[in-house]
């Protein structure tokens, strides 16, 4: 990712983006946090933030007219913001602010003609900005005195008069303002400013002033147009006229760069979906400290954040889309010293639900996986990210369980039944079984055992998921290239993607067509549906299971995030691999839904949330049950899900292919059995019984390495390739029982281990 | 290069089972990504196998296993 790349990722993300009322305000007072500190009850700190940015806060803020309720997004929930009366009831309630610090003196000299409220605000403006300012008028205030003592109560603007005298202004009381001084004026001074409600006769031959810049025909004099009713539009011609000032002394340029001056449209987008409608409590005025409070806590405090509401892993690392692109970014361009963000990259599920719910279709997935590839590229993804998996993924791949053949006794396949390396780790009969019911009814259906490749593809590693992909087309190929009926939704995926070539069903659209096998059980349960978020652009195989749960009789409960929204269980993307605390906390979090029991179409999804604790079922334990109750099938931990696989290839072989290809390596004779607390340790630390099996037999072969004194047990280890595995165990007749296991990467050099 | 001295490392009652010697502490060259650290380690004084503990395994070293890794 290059700079540009980057500011186009950031770009898309609107969570920085102004609030909308800010945006409207010509002014660009920050209402959301004023109205969030109003809130709290922070009346002093809400006043600070008004009179940060008004001229002559204690006269703006009861005269504000509020352009923001017009942008405001609680317009659509019961009404916009009061943010009018909010503002007069503060200014009555809060300690009065000292004026703000001019800037150094620029050594300019400005004179400002009328005092009325867009005079006074330029003066304000210009003073604040380092200028030597001399106000002209007649009695300053002009219309402003006008005004009742409700709307604009007494010592107010007197307040602001003498904050114009602290600011330097120097106030020119009673003064006859003719077209003779105003000449005068434009002479001796660098630049002036016109008032519009004090242009004297024959100022009009200056032409109306500029839309962008309240210049006026004669170089070096500003106005602002006469007879602006809004007091916020006219404190904003003031500020708009003092940056034009500026610019005109600077000798830079008027014109560029100036959109974001007024009122301008924001893309932050807030959605309205889960908040109740609710009237404003406020009119002009609020009534009491309640109403004020009840009318601020009104504020939605706008923000986007729309991915992060739905993902635990963007709501995990604390910040959004926006910050997490130049924090890859960042990672990325690390010469010396840590990378932070590794592990931050390596745990988004690459599910896809935040582009689905982003405005701007942001997709964390595309940026993760980008980034994962560009660290294989360059050598610095971290070997323990993924290897386990990989290491999973080539098992799945490697003689033991792999396999590719047309149905017993048939010379080709109309059929190709792939039921993913995963749902066979899972539940090895459900896939028996699904493989008997297809060639049952629907002939010749020939059957592979392997994996689809998706796992290398998530690593970053597109290399070995190509590899293993142009092995699985070879295998189809030489199978006549027939059609695929896939099981898994992660390897439905993943083929139609990188296999367009072939034609490829699900085996819930194969199944609602030719209706549900013989033994289906159909007992009438009330179920949460979790659909895969590998389906989540697939509403038709969304709709043949839910067809199909219809047809079992199942009564369907749906989860607040399902179909399109569909969460990931934490396998996606290899978080669990990656982040094994947070893969917890989403499968968690997935779990805790709904109360009903669960039920997926996705091996991971069913194995993940039944190891929270949560029953939770595949639909193959509903289609082809088998003899225990289907929620309460255990998730197979690693090692088994390895046996599963070996297992059942080597069951369908002698049973169906009638061959025995059984080759056991030399380690599987080593009888070992594992104490509760080793067992619990191995899943943890990804230590399969094979592992423990070739120290056993290998590492204790060569040497029985240690023995303890007191305890009399053994320890001993072996390091296959890039892990030294170590056993503490005990001798038991013919047998080994396992009491601890740990393992780690660094080599001792020169040694065994 | 300086012997890293690590708490970890106990590995009290366990012997060499070839030599029947009880372990003792012993300089040993660990390696990882490129980096190597010496690290006073229990070992069999006479045919110098090495003991990793399990504290060991699981703390220090991989902490600096991780730090590597994100080097």
């Amino acid at each position: 990712m290059d700079q540009k790349e980057l500011r186009a990722w950031e770009a898309r993300c609107v969570q920085d983006e102004t609030p909308r009322c800010t945006a409207a305000c010509p002014l660009h007072v920050d209402v959301r946090t004023f109205c969030g500190l109003m809130a709290q009850r922070r009346f002093d700190k809400a006043w600070q933030t008004l009179a940060k940015v008004l001229p002559l806060p204690s006269v703006l803020a009861r005269l504000c007219d509020a352009p923001c309720k017009a942008e405001c997004v609680r317009k659509d929930a019961g009404g916009p913001i009061e943010t009018g009366a909010l503002e007069r009831y503060c200014a009555q309630v809060a300690a009065p602010a000292l004026p703000p610090k001019p800037l150094p003196s620029r050594r300019k000299t400005v004179a400002v003609f009328g005092g009325d409220l867009c005079g006074l605000c330029a003066a304000w403006e210009l003073a604040r900005r380092g200028f030597s300012v001399s106000l002209y008028c007649g009695v300053p205030g002009g219309s402003l005195l006008n005004l009742p003592e409700s709307v604009l109560p007494q010592g107010a603007l007197e307040r602001e008069l003498e904050n114009l005298d602290k600011l330097g202004v120097d106030l020119k009381r009673d003064t006859d303002l003719t077209m003779a001084l105003l000449d005068s004026l434009a002479e001796s001074r660098d630049a002036l400013f016109v008032d519009g409600d004090a242009w004297p006769a024959g100022f009009d031959n200056f032409g109306q002033p500029d839309e962008l810049t309240l210049g006026t025909r004669r170089s070096g004099i500003f106005a602002s147009p006469a007879g602006q009713p809004s007091p916020v539009l006219r404190a904003a011609a003031a500020r708009r006229a003092a940056n034009s000032v500026e610019r005109f002394v600077q000798g830079v340029s008027m014109t560029t760069s100036r959109q974001l001056e007024g009122a301008y449209p924001s893309r932050l987008f807030t959605s309205l979906d889960n908040v109740d409608a609710a009237a404003p409590v406020c009119g002009d005025l609020c009534p009491d400290e309640n109403a004020a409070l009840a009318e601020a806590r009104r504020c939605l405090q706008c923000e986007c954040m729309e991915c992060v509401k739905v993902c635990e892993y963007l709501k995990h690392y604390k910040q959004y889309p926006k910050v997490y692109a130049r924090q890859i970014y960042n990672n990325a361009s690390i010469v010396m010293g840590t990378r932070q963000a590794n592990t931050m990259i390596n745990s988004c599920m690459l599910c896809g639900l935040c582009e689905v719910v982003c405005p701007e279709d942001f997709s964390m997935a595309e940026l993760c996986l980008e980034a994962r590839r560009s660290m294989v590229e360059r050598g610095k993804m971290p070997p323990s990210a993924h290897e386990f998996a990989l290491r999973d993924m080539a098992f799945a791949n490697s003689d033991a369980c792999a396999l590719a053949r047309h149905a017993p006794a048939a010379e080709s396949s109309d059929y190709l039944f792939f039921p993913g390396c995963q749902l066979t780790a899972s539940d090895p009969d459900g896939v028996q079984a699904a493989y008997a019911d297809l060639c049952a009814r629907l002939g010749r259906v020939g059957l592979m055992l392997r994996c689809c490749g998706a796992p290398a593809h998530w690593a970053g590693r597109q290399a070995m998921a190509d590899q293993s992909l142009s092995t699985l087309k070879e295998e189809w190929k030489h199978l006549s290239s027939p059609r695929i009926i896939a099981a898994c939704p992660t390897c439905l995926n993943t083929l139609r993607q990188w296999l367009p070539e072939a034609e490829i069903v699900s085996h819930w659209s194969v199944l609602r067509a030719m209706g549900l096998p013989e033994g289906a059980r159909s007992d009438g349960m009330v179920l949460a549906v979790g659909d895969p978020c590998a389906v989540r652009h697939d509403r038709a195989i969304r709709e043949d299971v839910r067809t199909l749960l219809d047809r079992l009789g199942v009564d369907m409960v749906e989860p607040e995030l399902t179909g399109e929204l569909a969460q990931c269980c934490g396998f996606g993307g290899l978080l669990a691999e990656a982040n094994p605390e947070l893969g917890r906390l989403v499968a968690q979090r997935r779990a805790d839904e709904l109360a009903e029991d669960f039920v997926t179409y996705c091996a991971m999804c069913r194995d993940r949330i039944a190891r929270t604790g949560k029953r939770a079922m595949h639909l193959y334990d509903l289609i082809y049950p088998g003899g225990a109750e289907p929620g309460s099938r255990p998730a197979p931990g690693y090692s088994d899900r390895r046996e599963n696989r070996t297992r059942l290839r080597e069951k369908l072989l002698r049973t169906l292919w009638k061959t025995d290809q059984s080759g056991a390596e030399p380690h599987e004779a080593v009888q070992v059995v594992f104490t509760d607390e080793a067992a619990r340790l191995m899943e943890e630390r990804r230590i399969l019984r094979s592992d423990v099996q070739k120290v056993l037999h290998y590492g204790a072969r060569a040497g029985a390495q240690f023995g303890h004194d007191e305890t009399g047990r053994h320890l001993a280890s072996w390091r296959p390739s890039t892990v030294t595995y170590w056993v503490e165990y005990e001798q038991q007749g013919e047998g080994v029982l396992v009491h601890r296991a740990w393992c780690h990467r660094m080599r001792i050099k020169g040694g065994r281990a | 290069m300086s012997v890293i001295k690590v708490p970890e490392a106990d590995a009290a009652g366990w012997r060499c089972a070839a030599c029947d010697e009880p372990l003792v502490m012993r300089p040993v060259e660990l390696e990882y990504l490129d980096s190597l650290f010496n690290v006073e380690l229990p070992a069999c004084p006479r045919c110098h196998h090495v003991l990793i503990p399990e504290a060991l395994a699981l703390g220090k070293m991989h902490q600096v296993e991780q730090l590597l890794e994100d080097k």
